[in-house]
């Protein structure tokens, strides 16, 4: 690596910190991703690939861009717009009423009968209670596009440094000077902090503390089938889709805290913790998919905030960072959260949303135990009961 | 300084869950080829417990996807029934006979889809676990040791045309013909000619077969002399300096195949036969390992990717042993089976007291044993040159070669850009190293229903030829669970634990999440957390 240095580092080549590349690269600004392994590698291409976000205030963004982004990028994203998420529990048959409570004024959706998810939903069953229909949102494949955020950034003259890991930042005043790397130091202006579940980790080293936790979730993937009219289907404690090549993909359930992940290499995620749960949720969800063979699941690392929510600003000290961690909710987001980094970054403010209620000062009062509080903390071991199954 | 708002403390971790494992055995053995058959009764003759898991006779369903050797369709009927191959697969392999007789538990028809200890990311368990599946249902056994004797796979390479029935595994071919009295060919040819071709033929020339010839990439046949010249003999010609270009066929699958010369590609001949047994080599099965998490390294000279493994069997894993060709190919199996059972036992405290056991050092004849991948790089790249960037790579997901060489996105999403025209796996590998899971991801290559059984180690092989690499730097594409592809209904915990349903949610359950960026500090948010989760 060459001391040559650059405009804008951004440590992580998730798909926050790829978006982020691609917006500032399309504007002109000389920028350089580090990343510890390879792009998209962990919880940004390991996802459900969920773009319905509307809690967020990155909401209204991630609703225009998605529909634009294969255009934009020149790459493909596999977005479908559109989602129906039905529930087969009767305990839920008015889940629809939770959900009007939370959904924002101007996007259209509708309560669906049984029979009306069954007639769009080929795989449905007897078994469904009630069901919505979203006209908004939708899905894409979180791999395809993280790859396809890195190809475009670099299509813009953004570099892409993987296999490079941060050991080190350096600053000057109230300013970060440059960033040290295994391949050496590289100067800038600015840094984007954007590094997933090391994030914390990332801002220790400006002696700054950003709470958060690391757990590993899983998914299952079953054979193709034919393809459904509407692939954005979920419910029964899932997430998920049917992917554009027939594969129902599908998460949710139980996730594994765990204690700090490693900073310099993949962290562990094996998978099976869940699997013939989340097999089950699917039999029951899609009954007519039942014979449908798994042939893959996997895990990802996803961290969290206290309170579930982003952390996404740019600091006063140093003044010349900005700190993105999407709190377990990224993919869907990313466009909108590469715009908003890309305004933070080069204006000091985001163009198109307040953040304000985002900004790692609301946890100056948290407490030392929070983890323990929350009972966010990996299980210790149990001794296993063998109970045989009467059939 | 205010305390932020947070959530109520998670009842949605795996943290208390319980697990429900139905049956508790000291030792599970994992295969019962010769070495895990030696590995169970050597166990069992010293009072452990010990469960016997082989998933033969398979599923016509299975067989028909290439599960878990590549069948080729050139299955008989029989396989219709397995529950009548059980007498057969009994037959076959004196050795359960005698496991049966000293106490081991078995259980024929049975897969082992996944297998658990405690390692970084799965801190919650104490015994190991392991996931089995018949046909009907799955379940969890537990278990204090596991001794993984899986065997091997076949190695494949495709070639025009090789997706019709009558394309074969060596493997596949073996297990029809000898343990399911199935194999439904008449006229043989066999790709390769080390020992392992040598052996498929002669069997197949013993059965009555015919065997019409061996072909071979390199200029000579690479098995022992004298095993050449019994089948020369015996008729069989040996076509060196040759691959597979095309196999020709009709509605009930290969009718001839068309080889060329490996410097000419316009240099063919055509061989009539209705089976083409691929038999340049065999993989160890270590996709258990790997899921379990144990060390394994690349070391061609044992077939490719093999466990980290101490002489007694020990992996690093402190509860998990390997035996037999899944440890790494050659040497004596039945002999690594009664090493790595005695190796379990003492871990446990109950080893025998006996002399050790002496082995004769075989002679490992496997061609390319001495030259890392090359031997399997020289078909490749012969393969590649001669047939084009047109063949299938991937049989599942229709991924050509050449969709593989330029990074192509799959066929069903019709993506042309002038973008994607510019990156290939040249342009991806200046980037770094060219790694298998992406190109996985990206091209879907080795995504499909048999697993990768079909491709895997040719994709790899494809990938560095197509980056300029050595094929020993490209990283093995990791296995997941379950390892057997096993339908929803079967795979589901139907008598998951209540405590399952309660504890479960769709994401993490962290109510202050999901309340709606414009209510949070107002009343609203008060009474959407009072309100719980939307669903």
């Amino acid at each position: 690596m060459s001391d040559k240095g650059t405009s804008v580092v951004i440590v992580g080549g998730g798909v926050t910190g790829l978006s982020a590349a691609w917006w500032l690269a399309r504007s002109g600004v000389d920028v350089t991703v580090v990343e510890k392994g390879i792009v998209g590698f962990e919880a940004s291409g390991r996802n459900g690939g969920g773009c319905t976000h509307y809690q967020s205030p990155l909401f209204h963004e991630e609703q225009r861009l998605w529909p634009q982004m294969d255009e934009l990028l020149g790459y493909p994203t596999e977005y479908q717009r559109g989602r129906i998420i039905f529930q087969v529990d009767p305990r839920k048959e008015r889940f629809h009423e939770g959900l009007a409570m939370r959904l924002p004024a101007g996007y259209d959706w509708d309560v669906l009968d049984p029979q009306q998810v069954r007639e769009l939903v080929p795989l449905a069953g007897d078994n469904v209670v009630s069901g919505v229909r979203f006209h908004f949102g939708g899905h894409a494949n979180p791999q395809r596009t993280s790859q396809a955020y890195a190809w475009a950034a670099q299509d813009h003259g953004a570099r892409i440094l993987q296999h490079t890991v941060v050991t080190g930042i350096a600053t000057m005043g109230s300013k970060v000077t440059g960033v040290e790397t295994s391949h050496g130091m590289i100067g800038c202006d600015a840094l984007v902090i954007a590094a997933g579940p090391q994030t914390g980790q990332m801002m220790a080293m400006l002696g700054l503390d950003l709470p958060m936790a690391a757990a590993r979730a899983e998914m299952i993937v079953t054979e193709p089938l034919p393809m459904m009219p509407i692939t954005g289907v979920d419910g029964n404690g899932l997430y998920g889709r049917q992917t554009l090549r027939g594969n129902l993909a599908y998460g949710g359930g139980p996730h594994e805290w765990m204690d700090d992940v490693p900073f310099d290499r993949e962290p562990p995620r094996p998978s099976g913790s869940v699997t013939r749960n989340l097999a089950k949720r699917v039999a029951e969800l899609l009954p007519k998919a039942a014979h449908a063979r798994v042939i893959r699941s996997w895990a990802g690392v996803i961290e969290n905030t206290p309170d579930g929510r982003p952390v996404i600003e740019r600091l006063t000290s140093p003044e010349n960072v900005t700190v993105a961690t999407m709190s377990s909710v990224g993919f869907g987001l990313s466009p909108a959260s590469g715009h908003a980094i890309r305004d933070l970054v080069i204006d000091g403010v985001c163009s198109f949303a307040d953040l304000s209620k985002l900004s790692l000062s609301r946890f100056a009062g948290l407490r030392a135990d929070w983890r323990d509080h929350l009972d966010w903390l990996p299980p210790k071991p149990v001794d296993a009961v063998v109970s045989p199954v009467v059939n | 300084m205010t305390e932020p708002t947070l959530p109520p403390p998670d009842r949605y971790s795996i943290a208390g869950k319980s697990i429900t494992i139905e049956e508790h055995v000291e030792i599970l053995v994992v295969g019962a080829g010769d070495a895990g058959c030696a590995a169970a009764i050597e166990a069992a003759k010293a009072g452990a417990s010990v469960m016997l898991v082989d998933e033969n006779p398979v599923s016509a369903g299975l067989v028909g996807m290439d599960v878990p050797f590549y069948f080729g369709g050139r299955a008989t009927n029989a396989v219709q029934t397995p529950e009548r191959l059980v007498e057969r697969v009994l037959e076959s392999n004196p050795a359960l006979a005698e496991a049966f007789e000293v106490g081991v538990d078995v259980r024929l028809s049975t897969s082992v889809w996944g297998a658990w200890v405690k390692v970084p990311g799965l801190n919650g368990l104490t015994c190991g676990i392991a996931g089995l599946a018949s046909e009907e249902k799955s379940w969890l056994v537990g278990f204090d040791r596991l001794v993984l004797a899986t065997g091997a796979r076949d190695l494949n390479f495709t070639f025009a045309g090789s997706d019709q029935p009558g394309v074969m595994g060596a493997q596949g071919f073996h297990t029809l013909l000898t343990r399911y009295d199935a194999f439904a060919g008449r006229r043989l040819v066999v790709v390769g000619s080390g020992e392992l071709a040598m052996d498929m033929a002669a069997l197949a020339l013993d059965r009555g077969l015919d065997v019409v010839a061996l072909v071979e990439v390199r200029d000579d046949a690479q098995g022992p002399a004298e095993k050449v010249a019994v089948l020369v003999e015996r008729g069989v010609e040996i076509v060196t300096g040759h691959v597979p270009l095309r196999a020709k066929g009709n509605a009930e699958g290969v009718t001839g195949l068309l080889v060329a010369s490996r410097d000419d590609a316009g240099r063919q001949r055509e061989i009539a036969c209705d089976t083409v047994v691929m038999a340049v080599g065999t993989v160890p099965v270590i996709e258990l390992l790997d899921v379990l998490g144990g060390k394994r390294e690349l070391a061609p000279e044992r077939g490719g990717h093999v466990p980290v493994v101490s002489e007694d069997g020990a992996t690093t894993l402190p509860r998990v042993f390997v035996a037999g060709d899944c440890a790494g190919l050659g040497g004596d199996a039945a002999v690594s089976g009664m090493r790595a059972g005695r190796a379990a036992l003492r871990t446990l405290g109950k080893a025998p007291e006996v002399a050790e056991i002496s082995e004769d050092v075989a002679q490992d004849n496997r061609p390319g044993a001495q030259d890392g991948l090359g031997y399997q790089t020289d078909w490749a790249s012969a393969m590649l040159a001669t047939g084009g960037p047109d063949v299938l790579a991937c049989i599942c997901e229709d991924v050509t070669r050449g969709d593989l060489l330029g990074v192509k996105p799959p066929r069903y999403l019709d993506w042309r850009s002038n973008t994607i025209a510019r990156r290939d796996l040249t342009t991806l590998a200046e980037d770094g190293p060219v790694n298998q899971d992406q190109i996985k991801r990206l091209t879907r290559a080795c995504m499909g229903p048999c697993q990768a059984r079909r491709c895997r180690e040719q994709v790899a092989l494809i990938m560095a030829i197509g980056a300029g690499v050595s094929p020993e730097t490209v990283p093995l594409a990791g296995y997941r669970t379950p390892v057997r592809p096993l339908p929803l209904s079967v795979l589901a915990d139907w008598d998951e634990g209540a405590d399952m349903d309660a504890g479960w949610n769709v994401w993490f359950g962290i109510a202050t999440q999901w309340i709606g960026y414009d209510d949070i500090g107002t009343t609203r948010e008060a009474e959407q957390l009072r309100a719980g989760m939307p669903y």
